[in-house]
């Protein structure tokens, strides 16, 4: 069901515009994600990512400017950008009524593909969730909900994917789970545009980085690139003491 | 897209359904509350209105049914309101799906689960002495009457479900229209009422709509009134549906 694949880059956003009323939300946004790369959006609270990200989803008009999602436009081919496209928004977008295998079959049978079953139980298999597939996801911690959400975004294997958020309120194991799940979304070809406030996080796993403020985008490089920004880092010898994250995860017990 | 408006619409319809099976406690409640407004004014207030009937939940039951619809409506609007705050219209929304089953899908799943309530009230009327010598064709008609009403206050239900700001707001609008067949003759016939309130009660939608169905339950003649109701309902449904729709197109603009 995947869209054709074109040779311009995965998302190509131009002098992008929004306001709500009078705030003017984005001022002119450019810039442009690889195929298969993991992009981060890095920005404060407020600072437009979400506009960003639902206006590349289809889901809001921009005021001005050009945005182009797997070679499609996303004001003039919007059907064809929701066939290349899954949103896994800001707060963990599950049916909290539904179990987490009837939310997968949901999301399979929506986008027209067969064999809703098969799919939804490979699914749960690769993200852990086959022991409380049958459990109701009102009854599901925020990482397992998370997860849930991302394996629904990735049915159908679309070829880009918006992450808004992915690791806002999740304990430190939930993080190093969704980091996992976008990893292997990129190692798969699939192009990742995140959206984030925890800067250690687009350190950890993005190709690129953009931060956008006030509007616009005010940097946008390689991690590499960005550390050049500043003067040439000095040598000083500091004790390295475990963080409170290490502790938590040497005692609960972490894989990674 | 729209070529799988129907198969995304019966998918759509299929999960609120589940929603509905999983919370019968929201179909009682509808169904609560005129059920006990109905033997309130059946065993306590019943025994002193003079309606000219021989049985007054026979009278009484088409306004009831009124009140079970107006009150059904507002969970529409609630699970539409949850729908649209979860974030999970997003998601839908972003997916290649004809967009406007979303919306079909809740007005569906508010037919089935105010036809249920319905059910359960004239069960417990029948209980209770409701008798009728309709016909097939006279119960038909009645259904139809309910289907179109309750379609028509759907729609009406999608437009605060689409723009409230709280849960309170999405279901308050339902008030206003639980109380508008105690001004009708629902409850009393209309000639006791003071001129004003009389020609209010005597020209707004509930007094046509239950006059239509007391009628076909008593096995009467069609008369003006059926034709009357028929086009309020419609009325109502076209503007509430044209209404819905464009809140529906600027909530998504």
């Amino acid at each position: 069901m995947t869209a054709t694949p074109t040779q311009a880059p995965a998302i190509h956003v131009q002098g992008l515009e929004k306001s709500y009323g009078k705030v003017e939300v984005l001022q002119g946004v450019d810039f442009d994600v690889a195929r298969g790369s993991i992009f981060a959006l890095l920005g404060s609270n407020g600072a437009g990512k979400t506009t960003v990200v639902k206006i590349l989803s289809t889901l809001l008009k921009a005021d001005a400017g050009t945005a182009g999602v797997n070679g499609f436009d996303v004001a003039t081919q919007a059907a064809d950008v929701r066939q290349s496209i899954s949103l896994t928004g800001q707060f963990a977008a599950v049916d909290e009524i539904l179990t987490g295998r009837e939310n997968l079959v949901l999301v399979v049978r929506l986008r027209h593909l067969s064999d809703a079953g098969t799919i939804a139980d490979d699914l749960l298999e690769r993200f852990g969730l086959t022991e409380a597939a049958m459990r109701k996801v009102s009854k599901y911690s925020g990482g397992m909900r998370r997860r849930l959400d991302i394996a629904m975004s990735l049915i159908g294997n679309p070829p880009v994917i918006f992450l808004d958020e992915p690791t806002t309120g999740l304990d430190p194991q939930g993080r190093l789970d969704v980091w996992q799940a976008v990893r292997d979304l990129a190692a798969s070809g699939t192009t990742v545009l995140l959206t984030t406030q925890y800067l250690d996080e687009a350190e950890q796993l993005a190709n690129r980085i953009a931060i956008l403020h006030g509007g616009r985008i005010i940097v946008d490089g390689t991690l590499g690139e960005l550390k050049q920004l500043l003067p040439p880092a000095k040598i000083e010898y500091v004790e390295k003491q475990p963080t409170l994250e290490d502790v938590f995860l040497a005692i609960v017990g972490s894989e990674s | 897209m729209t070529r799988h408006f129907f198969a995304d619409t019966a998918v759509l319809t299929g999960r609120s359904l589940r929603h509905i099976a999983r919370s019968l406690d929201t179909i009682i409640t509808t169904a609560i509350t005129p059920i006990a407004m109905m033997l309130l004014f059946v065993y306590v207030l019943g025994g002193a209105i003079n309606t000219g009937t021989d049985s007054y939940v026979t009278y009484l039951l088409p306004g009831i049914l009124i009140i079970t619809i107006a009150s059904g409506i507002a969970y529409t609007a609630y699970r539409l309101f949850l729908d649209l705050t979860s974030g999970i219209f997003d998601r839908f929304h972003s997916m290649p799906i004809a967009r406007s089953s979303v919306l079909w899908a809740h007005v569906l799943t508010s037919l089935v689960a105010n036809l249920i309530s319905i059910l359960v009230v004239v069960l417990v009327a029948l209980a209770m002495g409701f008798r009728s010598g309709a016909g097939v064709l006279a119960w038909l008609a009645v259904g139809g009457i309910l289907i179109l009403f309750t379609l028509a206050l759907t729609w009406m239900a999608v437009i605060p479900g689409l723009t409230a700001k709280s849960v309170d707001g999405a279901s308050a609008f339902s008030y206003p229209l639980i109380f508008l067949p105690f001004i009708s003759s629902a409850f009393v016939p209309t000639a006791t009422m003071p001129g004003p309130v009389r020609w209010f009660a005597e020209n707004q939608p509930v007094t046509s709509i239950v006059n239509a169905i007391r009628d076909r339950f008593a096995a009467q003649p069609v008369g003006a009134d059926l034709w009357v109701a028929l086009a309020w309902c419609v009325g109502i449904l076209v503007v509430a549906y044209l209404f819905a729709m464009a809140t529906y197109r600027r909530k998504l603009a």
